[in-house]
């Protein structure tokens, strides 16, 4: 069988023992809706006029902040968990025994987060247009899926860097959680930043997330232009091929004694 | 002879300061069950993992099949199964589908149902891997490593955790594997085990080779001394003179130590019979393999750690 047949294959072998999960599979894909519906509540959903007879429902901002934050979970917190876990558990290292190759299986996870993530953007769209009349992307679209090829690629290669940081499985929910919910908070995603401190401002633009949220929504909804945020996108880019550099330096497929 | 499925020499690997193996010399011939002995820190593991391709060494050469392991050559994995100690598998999929997985990484896999046939797993074909009790995960290790039909099988403690049936059931598996022709390196505490499975044993201490031969003559154990014990009547006749050298007799029960068992035992037999004598409990006893193993590197330690 040729490798790209045993990685596409890795892939539908990851998303079978996903849906064999089904309370695991059911909390991933309503977690980011959970917060799409809170903040809504706490910060309302009105409409506001953004230029001279142009009106959008504030949604039109919470959908792709979450969008961001659907894309970290789904790519970022769950690639570093479940390959700390794989590693401890040996299943990387059983997998390095055997002639699949190493590419191939890491692209089996990456993708079905990857298509994961997709998946609950597409969900958090809908869910966003029918309840709270978010407006979708028409003209932006491209920008906008471009946004989020990007971000769901270096977020993944970020997770997988994050295992060199987790010494062992049980410290893999505290040392991910510790690393990506603060940015979360700082980063436009949860909160819009309204005159922040200039040293807050200056960390969270020196990380990633404030970049693709930024990125994602200015490609959701803009008067004019592609809505593509060049710079944005690449910074994010450059951060996902740091991931992709540390990885290949420090991944380990033993359990770090 | 046949040609090596495994090379060894000069092997040295170092973590910081500690020399875990200090130059060892193997040769594991094609077809041949080859068992490697030794406590828990003597440097098996290491060894062991080496050979697999797990770690870099740091000085000596290693051939398997013709490859260095630890070039992690992919011709090289599709020949080889491997049986760890603890490894884990996706616990959602079902015994079946983890198998076919597998399969698909070999150009020239065993079919599966062959393959679930081989470890009595048929009929557990469909249940998720979370529903295996422990024996059941382990005979799933040893289907993932033959799902690609390899001619050269690591087992680590292949049986740990059994119950005696089913480590039987295994040890069967494991002949009928080397009746293949399959070259199988196995390691294990279990002496019995390797008594049973096994052409030859090293054994391991201080990260040096101490030992090496065929289980029943290792470290010349078919030329120790044998142990005679039996029980004198109360009431009988002396034991004669030329026994009761080397014997040592406490109350009834006396144990004769001899290099001459075969001698030794017709002058006991012949007396006791000639006296019309029943000698109860009688044994005769060579060391066991056990016995051997724990002579030998209970030195090799102590040497070890002289040094």
């Amino acid at each position: 069988m040729s490798d790209l047949r045993l990685a596409v294959l890795q892939v539908w072998y990851t998303n079978k023992a996903f849906r064999r999960n089904p309370a695991s599979a059911f909390f991933t894909l309503v977690f980011p809706l959970m917060f799409l519906v809170i903040f809504s509540v706490l910060f309302g959903n009105n409409p506001i006029e953004v230029a001279k007879g142009v009106t959008v429902q504030v949604a039109t901002f919470y959908v792709p902040a979450i969008a961001a934050f659907s894309v970290i979970n789904a790519c970022f917190t769950n690639i570093a968990m479940a390959l700390s876990y794989a590693r401890d558990a040996g299943v990387l290292k059983r997998t390095r025994g055997s002639p699949l190759p190493a590419w191939a299986f890491l692209f089996g996870r990456i993708v079905h987060s990857v298509l994961i993530a997709l998946l609950l953007v597409a969900i958090c769209c809908a869910f966003g247009a029918i309840f709270y009349h978010a407006t979708l992307p028409t003209r932006t679209l491209p920008a906008f899926v471009l946004t989020l090829v990007v971000g769901a690629a270096a977020f993944s290669a970020l997770g997988m860097a994050m295992t060199a940081a987790i010494p062992n499985a049980d410290a893999a929910p505290a040392v991910v959680n510790a690393s990506i919910l603060p940015l979360l908070f700082i980063s436009n995603v949860f909160i819009p930043l309204q005159n922040p401190p200039a040293w807050l401002d200056f960390v969270s633009k020196a990380f990633p997330v404030r970049h693709f949220a930024d990125a994602l929504v200015g490609s959701f909804f803009t008067l004019s232009g592609s809505g593509l945020q060049g710079t944005d996108v690449l910074i994010v880019g450059a951060w996902g091929l740091a991931g992709l550099l540390i990885s290949l330096r420090f991944f380990s497929w033993e359990p770090r004694i | 002879m046949s040609p090596a499925a495994i090379e060894i020499r000069g092997l040295r690997k170092s973590y910081g300061a500690v020399e875990a193996v200090r130059g060892i010399d193997l040769t594991v011939s094609e077809g041949e069950v080859f068992g490697l002995l030794g406590p828990n820190g003597a440097g098996k593991t290491t060894t062991v993992e080496i050979v697999e391709g797990f770690r870099r060494r740091d000085a000596g050469s290693v051939s398997v099949l013709g490859f260095d392991p630890a070039s992690g050559d992919r011709r090289l994995k599709k020949q080889v199964g491997i049986v760890l100690q603890s490894t884990g598998m996706d616990p959602y999929l079902t015994v079946a589908e983890t198998i076919d997985m597998f399969r698909a990484y070999y150009p020239a896999p065993r079919p599966r149902d062959e393959v679930l046939e081989l470890v009595g797993l048929t009929e557990k074909r469909d249940a998720t891997v979370t529903k295996l009790s422990g024996g059941q995960h382990r005979r799933l290790d040893v289907a993932i490593a033959l799902a690609g039909d390899p001619r050269l099988l690591f087992l680590d403690e292949p049986t740990t955790g059994f119950d005696p049936g089913a480590r039987r059931g295994a040890w069967e598996v494991i002949k009928n594997l080397a009746g293949l022709g399959k070259t199988i390196f196995l390691t294990s505490h279990a002496m019995d085990e390797v008594e049973y499975l096994a052409d030859r044993v090293a054994i391991i201490a201080a990260g040096r080779i101490v030992a090496e031969g065929s289980p029943s003559t290792l470290a010349g154990r078919e030329k120790a001394t044998t142990v005679i014990k039996f029980q004198l009547p109360a009431l009988g006749p002396e034991l004669p003179e030329q026994l009761r050298q080397g014997a040592r007799i406490e109350g009834a029960s006396v144990e004769v130590t001899t290099t001459d068992p075969t001698r030794i035992l017709y002058e006991l037999t012949n007396w006791a019979v000639q006296a019309q004598l029943s000698l109860e409990g009688l044994e005769v006893a060579r060391p066991s393999l056990e016995d051997v193993y724990l002579s030998i590197t209970r030195d090799a330690s102590a040497d070890g750690a002289e040094k």
